[in-house]
């Protein structure tokens, strides 16, 4: 992360180097542990909500320890509405795909006809596949909602 | 006016506690719940779905449907918040 000097000087605390060497340890930590509970969601507790939540919580650590401009910097307003948009298109356009080759709406063991695993399997690939999708509607929303209640709207200063 | 809607909201109340008597006990396993869908879905989970965490299975299979409509909930909860407060100059 490149250190910027110019952090705002009228915060009631005010930049603090214990605060912001601890979020930059952490964080990659953190994301990292969001996409393992994403991943991981066949096999243990978690899934697209539990890990985007966490995903999410990053930018917002990230926006309250620095500001909010500093999260804007790795997540953009672009990025963040593609990857809400995407992420329920994923899920639906899962759906629609199944319907279209031949099974029911969501019915995941439809899509062996596109990728041959077996129709079992497929249910299980379709499940990550879908909770890849809720993973990254919710990440962005998350973000998306702290940015927007806590500037009020105008993206300029958050917490 | 507002007599008539505190008594018929008292009503409404006592009877839908009134009504929790005929509710089978928590964790009953002679409630219809646990006859009939639970058992299906714990002893066929790995059979069919290959997914070892019946609630994931539940989740994203079983019920796909309405974790489909909870994904589009948090995303029209994030529609709302950016039409209503975000700036077009931001």
């Amino acid at each position: 992360m490149k250190k910027d000097h110019s952090l705002p000087q009228d915060r009631p605390i005010g930049p603090s180097l214990i605060i912001e060497v601890a979020v930059r340890i952490m964080i990659p930590f953190i994301q990292l542990f969001g996409l393992y509970v994403i991943a991981h969601g066949h096999y243990s507790p978690g899934g697209g909500f539990q890990g985007g939540v966490v995903l999410g919580a990053s930018f917002i650590l990230m926006a309250i320890a620095f500001d909010l401009k500093t999260s804007l910097r790795f997540f953009s307003l672009r990025a963040n509405a593609v990857m809400a948009s995407s992420g329920v298109f994923i899920y639906s356009g899962t759906g629609v795909l199944c319907a279209l080759m031949g099974g029911l709406f969501l019915d995941y063991s439809a899509l062996d006809a596109i990728i041959p695993l077996g129709p079992v399997e497929w249910r299980s690939m379709g499940v990550f596949v879908v909770e890849l999708g809720v993973g990254l509607a919710v990440t962005s929303i998350m973000a998306s909602l702290f940015w927007d209640l806590s500037s009020g709207g105008d993206m300029d200063k958050g917490l | 006016m507002k007599r008539i809607a505190l008594i018929s909201t008292l009503f409404a109340g006592v009877l839908l506690i009134w009504g929790t008597r005929d509710f089978p006990s928590w964790g009953d396993p002679n409630a219809p719940a646990s006859r009939h869908v639970s058992p299906t879905y714990i002893e066929r989970t790995v059979e069919e779905t290959h997914i070892p965490n019946a609630v994931t299975s539940v989740l994203g299979d079983y019920r796909g449907y309405d974790t489909m409509f909870e994904t589009v909930v948090i995303f029209c909860a994030g529609i709302v918040v950016i039409s209503v407060l975000r700036r077009p100059d931001a």
